[in-house]
């Protein structure tokens, strides 16, 4: 490549290296009371040294985040068929919601009667999401969906404990994702993996050979990580039930099944969901989402509280559960996320919800049936929301990776497909279009995929090297971690 | 309302395509045993309108910062929040991206966290933070579980002055890990020094703490960094980043990890969430952190970039022997917090604290000069304090409701050997005018 000019926007400078000592963007208060002498009230404690922090007029600081907006890409920027991760669209009215004084300006330990709308707000969100679930208590209080899958877990050790039933192991199929081990770890049980058969459903036969009664439960995705409703669903929960151990929902791909199919139905004790995929929450660059668990009544007692209830007298107030694990973290919850997915549930209600997972199921089927021309497709069946593809004969007769693939997705304008997952899939490309995507735009990525396929057979370099139109090209990752440059230092300059 | 922009023409055209007479037989391959023959029972279907009317209304049944004077804190506060963080936060290109994994297309979020993360360094003393955490209190649960991990023991001593929610949180997470938590009293709202180090020894992963701690008071972390480090612990400290432009960075008195709660710094107090979770420690312990850390690195042109960087200790790729489960960071928030520092500067941000420690003891002092309150302790304090009322707490807090404040929170909710304390907590936006009436209206009950 010829050496392109690099626009303003583009330099890479940090906000350390724009301003000067004297410029700021908003002044100190003024002090209408006598200035404390800091040092003694603080016991001695006085910072002794000025912190580096960023000195810049507000029309500088400004431009500063409209370069990082315009190097950052968005659902509103394009599609972004990011399998596993629901990307659909943020309705504009869920962020003006949020926004509402009377929302945003809450504090948590106010008096319950001052704060009354709020609680009915995550009353209905609870009500809402036992009712699509099948399963009738829920927390609100964890801020994510891993955070949720520790929450669910803890009241199943609960539950096992309460019991007199202290088991040791969590079962995990091959193909999870990687929060589900971690999570099994973290809750203080051994971890043991089962194998997935080819359409990456439960191997059966693999799941009785490791049941016994040291299983405390099975962590699950259905539809699975390809996009597949396993069929065998309730003869795996029943097999865990057999054994007094517990089946645990990842409710990752809730998008699919809203009103077609209840994890309570299902025989699920336990699932969390991600309010940030299903809900429409925005993902906000990774965080803040929102990871609700919803449980079966003989666990609803372990749920960590308080958690919003409507009082006899028709008033709302907080309760704890009676053999509560405890607080997962602090007040309760991401209720800033909770207000978004609430508005989101009561736009669409019940009828709207079953309609965005048929939109969403048939818009990944027909991409499906449109890529699998140009792309292997190792099951070619009915899918759910997503689909995953391999981009193996890419790979074997040009040279073609799925990671070139991806990145040239991004000279087109696109943001890829997740890749390299599930693990089960060679080259692995999950793509999930979500219902809030048109027709014509699930055309043009379809027509820009097989063009990229001709690509790969023609020039396969043009793809080892994408991508070419992006704020920057491929980073050095493996240099990132050998010079790790993780702070700035005005040395650096 | 649906955002779903198929019509039914074409609707009908991807059915043909995919050879289905309806979405609805898509589901079929769903068993019939578990399909859900019901509708849903979720009221909606709004339009626009009638939706905004909806939340209006739940909306307005809360009274909030703007319609009362508010002196509650606990860990949660009303500050003042420039404009320029809700035009940044308000940019869809940030909060409709999701995790930054295609590093080409996500240099914004990315190089905000770089940013954010030195900051946080600057501030607490550190050498290396992460991507931020859930909250402050999973970031204190996240530094005890890093502490076990480096020294190989599984044991936290905790000050019973750290916020008593956070020590539940704590609580949870130890006994479901099968860590030991011991509690140490406090005396004189400040932790018992005595009591702790009889605490602490050879079997102590970390020492955790919190300056200013619940009840607002500044701990002696000079002395506590001995206490752990002769047996070995790390000391974990929380801080309350808004007033780290005038109280000394804990790492100073020999913290090994600061957390914090991230929410003083440009966010919104949302009933309480999402806030942020702060995590900085010192670089030796850099390959035992949690979360997600951004780094810097030059792409292929040799222009320089950001990625998210030192993976292996995730989940996604480490699994069951990842440093944590978590999957996400506060990112949102914690570019508020970014763009908050970056408006108020070094400078705005000690104005900030000094302003709010100032307003803090001329309240203290405005009260105790009513008769009604007496100091329960001596011990420096901050932004907040706590206060013995010679009445009811309860009465004066509906009372003081009814007049339009929220007299600040009553600790007997927490403890009940702390009944008859009140903790106010003082921001900057409170103003001589409505501090002096609030004296008044307090002095007239």
């Amino acid at each position: 490549m010829s050496e392109r000019p690099v626009r303003e926007a583009l330099t890479g400078r940090v906000i350390f290296e724009i301003g000067s000592p004297d410029a700021r963007c908003v002044e100190p208060p003024v002090l209408d009371v006598p200035m404390a002498d800091v040092s003694t009230a603080l016991g001695g404690q006085a910072r002794s040294s000025t912190p580096l922090l960023p000195q810049v007029a507000e029309v500088d600081l400004a431009r500063h985040y409209a370069h990082l907006a315009e190097a950052n890409f968005g659902v509103d920027n394009g599609f972004y068929p990011l399998g596993s991760c629901t990307m659909k669209y943020n309705p504009k009215i869920n962020e003006w919601a949020c926004r509402l004084p009377g929302f945003a300006g809450t504090h948590p330990y106010q008096p319950t009667e001052t704060v009354q709308g709020v609680i009915e707000l995550m009353v209905g969100l609870q009500d809402a999401l036992a009712e699509v679930a099948g399963l009738p208590a829920v927390t609100l209080q964890p801020a994510a969906g891993a955070h949720g899958e520790l929450t669910g877990l803890m009241c199943i050790r609960a539950y096992h404990t309460a019991n007199g039933d202290a088991r040791k192991r969590v079962i995990i199929p091959d193909s999870a994702h990687g929060t589900n081990p971690a999570t099994v770890a973290m809750c203080g049980y051994e971890v043991t993996t089962v194998p997935s058969d080819e359409s990456g459903g439960v191997d059966l036969d693999a799941l009785r050979s490791v049941l016994d009664t040291d299983v405390a439960a099975l962590m699950l995705t259905n539809p699975n990580t390809l996009g597949l409703f396993d069929e065998n669903i309730l003869a795996i929960t029943d097999a865990l039930h057999s054994v007094g151990a517990l089946a645990y929902y990842d409710g990752a791909n809730m998008n699919a099944v809203m009103g077609k199919a209840r994890p309570g139905d299902m025989g699920f004790d336990v699932m969390h969901y991600n309010l940030h995929k299903t809900f429409s929450t925005p993902h906000g660059g990774g965080g803040p989402g929102s990871g609700a668990v919803a449980v079966r009544d003989t666990l609803a007692a372990f749920l960590p509280g308080p958690i919003a209830v409507r009082a006899e007298d028709g008033s709302f107030e907080f309760h704890t559960p009676e053999q509560s694990i405890g607080r997962v973290r602090s007040f309760h919850g991401n209720v800033g996320v909770l207000v978004r997915a609430y508005a989101y549930i009561r736009a669409l209600g019940g009828a709207g919800l079953e309609e965005a997972s048929e939109q969403a199921v048939l818009s990944a089927n027909y991409m499906q049936e449109k890529l699998k021309v140009a792309y292997d497709l190792p099951q070619d069946r009915t899918c759910m929301h997503e689909f995953v593809l391999s981009g193996k004969r890419l790979r074997k007769e040009y040279g073609v990776r799925t990671l070139d693939v991806a990145k040239r997705l991004l000279d087109y304008g696109y943001h890829p497909p997740t890749i390299y997952f599930p693990l089960i899939v060679e080259e692995a490309m999950m793509i999930e279009p979500t219902e809030t995507e048109g027709k014509a735009t699930l055309d043009r990525f379809i027509e820009v995929m097989l063009r990229i396929a001709e690509e790969a057979k023609n020039d396969p370099d043009l793809l080892h090297g994408a991508p070419y139109d992006t704020p920057v090209r491929r980073l050095d990752e493996a240099g990132a971690v050998k010079n790790l440059d993780v702070v700035w230092s005005p040395e650096e300059v | 309302m649906r955002f779903i922009p198929v019509s039914c023409t074409e609707r009908d055209e991807m059915l043909e395509t995919v050879g289905a007479q309806s979405a609805d037989a898509l589901f079929d391959v769903i068993p019939g045993n578990v399909r859900f023959s019901d509708s849903l029972d979720i009221a909606g279907g709004m339009g626009e309108l009638e939706l905004s009317a909806h939340l209006e209304d739940l909306a307005g049944r809360n009274k909030h910062a703007g319609n009362l004077v508010s002196f509650l804190g606990g860990g949660c506060y009303d500050h003042y929040v420039p404009a320029m963080v809700d035009a940044v936060l308000s940019k869809p290109e940030f909060f409709t991206a999701y995790t930054p994994y295609q590093p080409e297309v996500s240099q914004g979020t990315l190089q905000a966290i770089y940013e954010f993360q030195t900051m946080v360094c600057s501030l607490t003393g550190m050498d290396v933070a992460n991507a931020s955490l859930y909250d402050g209190a999973t970031a204190m649960v996240e530094a005890a579980l890093m502490a076990a991990r480096v020294k190989k023991r599984r044991s936290f001593v905790v000050a019973g002055t750290v916020h008593p929610e956070w020590r539940e949180t704590l609580a949870t997470y130890s006994h479901a890990g099968s860590y030991e938590v011991v509690e140490t009293p406090a005396s004189d709202g400040t932790v018992d020094l005595s009591a702790l180090a009889a605490s602490v020894g050879d079997r102590t992963a970390a020492v955790l703490v919190s300056s200013p701690n619940f009840y607002g008071n500044i701990e002696d972390l000079a002395a506590l960094a001995r206490i752990a480090h002769d047996a070995g612990a790390l000391l974990v400290v929380s801080a309350n980043p808004i007033l780290l432009g005038v109280i000394e960075a804990p790492g100073a008195y020999g913290a090994d990890i600061v957390v914090g709660e991230g929410q003083p710094l440009g966010n919104v107090m949302s009933f309480g969430g999402p806030g942020l979770g702060l995590f900085a420690c010192r670089e030796e312990f850099l390959r035992a952190m949690p979360g997600r850390i951004v780094g810097r690195t030059n792409d292929v042109d040799g222009r320089p970039g950001f990625v998210l960087t030192m993976a292996t200790r995730e989940q996604h790729i480490r699994r069951q022997k990842a440093t944590s489960n978590i999957c996400s960071n506060h990112a949102l928030n914690a570019l508020a917090a970014g763009v908050y520092l970056a408006s108020v500067g070094a400078a705005g941000l000690a104005g900030v604290g000094a302003a709010c420690i100032s307003k803090a003891h001329f309240l203290q002092e405005s009260l105790l000069a009513t008769g009604k309150f007496t100091s329960p302790w001596d011990a420096p304090f901050g932004n907040e304090f706590a206060l013995r009322y010679e009445g009811d707490v309860a009465t004066l807090q509906s009372a003081m409701l009814e007049r339009g404040y929220l007299a600040g929170l009553d600790l007997a909710r927490f403890d009940a050997s702390d009944s008859g304390l009140v903790l106010f907590a003082v921001t900057e936006k409170r103003t001589r005018v409505q501090m002096e009436r609030f004296v008044q209206e307090v002095t007239s009950l």
